[in-house]
């Protein structure tokens, strides 16, 4: 169970990081008209098609002493990234990071046009606008977001694998964890925490859908 | 005509050089899959296709003989794994010199063994690091790979600043250059390796005619120089 709650308070610091990092990066991808945009849409949506094998190793690589981001590391705070949580954090952040963007930037794109025209007619600056029409408007989608990339980092298998180290309360994920107990052959011990987590996402996937059902949603005003 | 082997991860070059040499005699193909022993005999119960088993114990090929999942009188002790301390060019520690001690060392953060709970060559860490009486000050230190290449390769691009890895992997060219302090044999039990051909392989002649050039002088002298011992029985064999 320490694997399960270690996997739901990285799933919970990487949600709640890709919301604050990912908001004004799909902001941007929602409403630039930069000819290059597609170059950026392309490296948010990387971690989509790329193995997780090719993050974790350019992520073991970084956060080595040799690499740029353990330097960086061992400088501010004397010692690695690598098996640490934070570092785990970070490897998540990159791993779910289409899992927040991606909706965020179709619930801003959602949004009327002319209301924005209306609020910005009526006075109202950029941020105002996006806090008071735009956000209240997005909320699916920022729900949605938040609760993918939480589902996406508690799945989160190869990366973890590559650059965790396997310590318990650290980096041993529950993911892990099941894998251990599949090679040291506790089947039902596997079983029991690959049930558990098999209903914890069949849980949050039915929130997603439930939240995307127009019925429910208030905000129809489209 | 291919020949399946699942070969534990301690025999990564050893086991290239072995099956290209054995390519070149005979013209049959032998396609390698390396792992931890502990996933392969999981895997093995479970039906996977290999026609070949080399692990880096005897109890998983013992268990599979046992399960009537290998083909009987094949079983065969192939070599004794010997592991080292190694630790990266760039080391503060000089391991050759302090031996155990390097480990204690504060420039050491972190030491990478293979996992315990699978990886025997991960028990023969733990077992050297309780006999040296200095398991409970390292405990701490320690990080896990899935099985004793990943452990290595966490020392090797230095996110670990030492690690107890097979010697087959310390002479290796990746890691020929660092420095390394082999653990006498007497502070493990020792590293038996045992080979297996399978139940269910599919082409059985061809596993024997591999396992059997495994057998053979050039075969030998293959896993010696990747740092092996050869066991005494087979030496035994050889005399006969």
């Amino acid at each position: 169970m320490e694997a399960l709650w270690l996997s739901m308070k990285l799933a919970g610091y990487v949600a709640a990081i890709l919301l604050v990092v990912g908001m004004p990066i799909a902001y941007w991808l929602a409403y630039s008209t930069w000819r290059w945009k597609f170059l950026l849409e392309s490296v948010v949506a990387l971690p989509l098609v790329l193995p997780p094998t090719v993050l974790g190793f350019y992520a073991l690589l970084a956060m080595g002493p040799r690499g740029p981001l353990g330097k960086l590391w061992i400088a501010l705070f004397g010692h690695g990234l690598a098996f640490t949580f934070g570092g785990l954090i970070l490897a998540s952040v990159l791993y779910s990071f289409p899992f927040a963007v991606q909706p965020l930037v179709a619930s801003f794109e959602g949004v009327d046009r002319r209301l924005l025209d209306a609020s910005a007619v009526l006075g109202a600056g950029r941020a105002r606008t996006f806090l008071k029409v735009i956000l209240p408007l997005s909320l699916p989608g920022v729900v949605t977001a938040a609760v993918l990339s939480f589902a996406h980092t508690l799945g989160e298998f190869g990366v973890v694998l590559m650059v965790g180290g396997n310590l318990a309360g650290v980096t041993r994920t529950v993911s892990i964890d099941i894998y251990d107990r599949v090679q040291s052959l506790e089947y039902s011990a596997a079983n029991r925490m690959a049930l558990v987590l098999l209903v914890i996402s069949f849980a949050v996937l039915s929130v997603v859908y439930a939240l995307n059902r127009r019925v429910w949603t208030p905000w129809t005003a489209k | 005509m291919e020949i399946r082997v699942a070969a534990a991860a301690d025999l990564k070059f050893a086991m290239d050089e072995l099956s290209e040499k054995f390519e070149k005699q005979t013209g049959m193909k032998v396609s390698v899959t390396y792992g931890s022993s502990g996933n392969f005999f999981s895997q093995l119960q479970n039906g996977a296709p290999f026609d070949l088993f080399f692990s880096a114990d005897m109890e998983y090929p013992k268990k599979l003989e046992s399960a009537g999942l290998a083909e009987p009188q094949t079983l065969y002790e192939y070599a004794i794994g010997r592991i080292v301390i190694w630790t990266p060019t760039d080391a503060k520690v000089d391991v050759t010199k302090e031996g155990w001690k390097s480990l204690l060392d504060a420039s050491v953060a972190k030491i990478a063994i293979a996992n315990p709970e699978h990886a025997p060559y991960g028990r023969a860490a733990v077992a050297a690091l309780q006999k040296a009486g200095i398991y409970e000050s390292v405990k701490a230190k320690l990080v896990y790979g899935d099985n004793i290449s990943q452990a290595a390769q966490f020392v090797q691009s230095g996110n670990a600043q030492a690690g107890i890895v097979a010697k087959s992997l310390a002479v290796s060219p990746a890691m020929r250059d660092g420095k390394r302090w082999e653990i006498p044999a007497d502070m493990h039990p020792a590293l038996e390796q045992g080979a297996v051909i399978l139940k269910d392989a599919k082409n059985k002649d061809a596993a024997r005619a591999f396992l059997d050039f495994v057998k053979t002088p050039p075969g030998r002298a293959i896993l010696a120089t990747y740092g092996f011992e050869v066991p005494i029985k087979a030496k035994q064999e050889e005399k006969r």
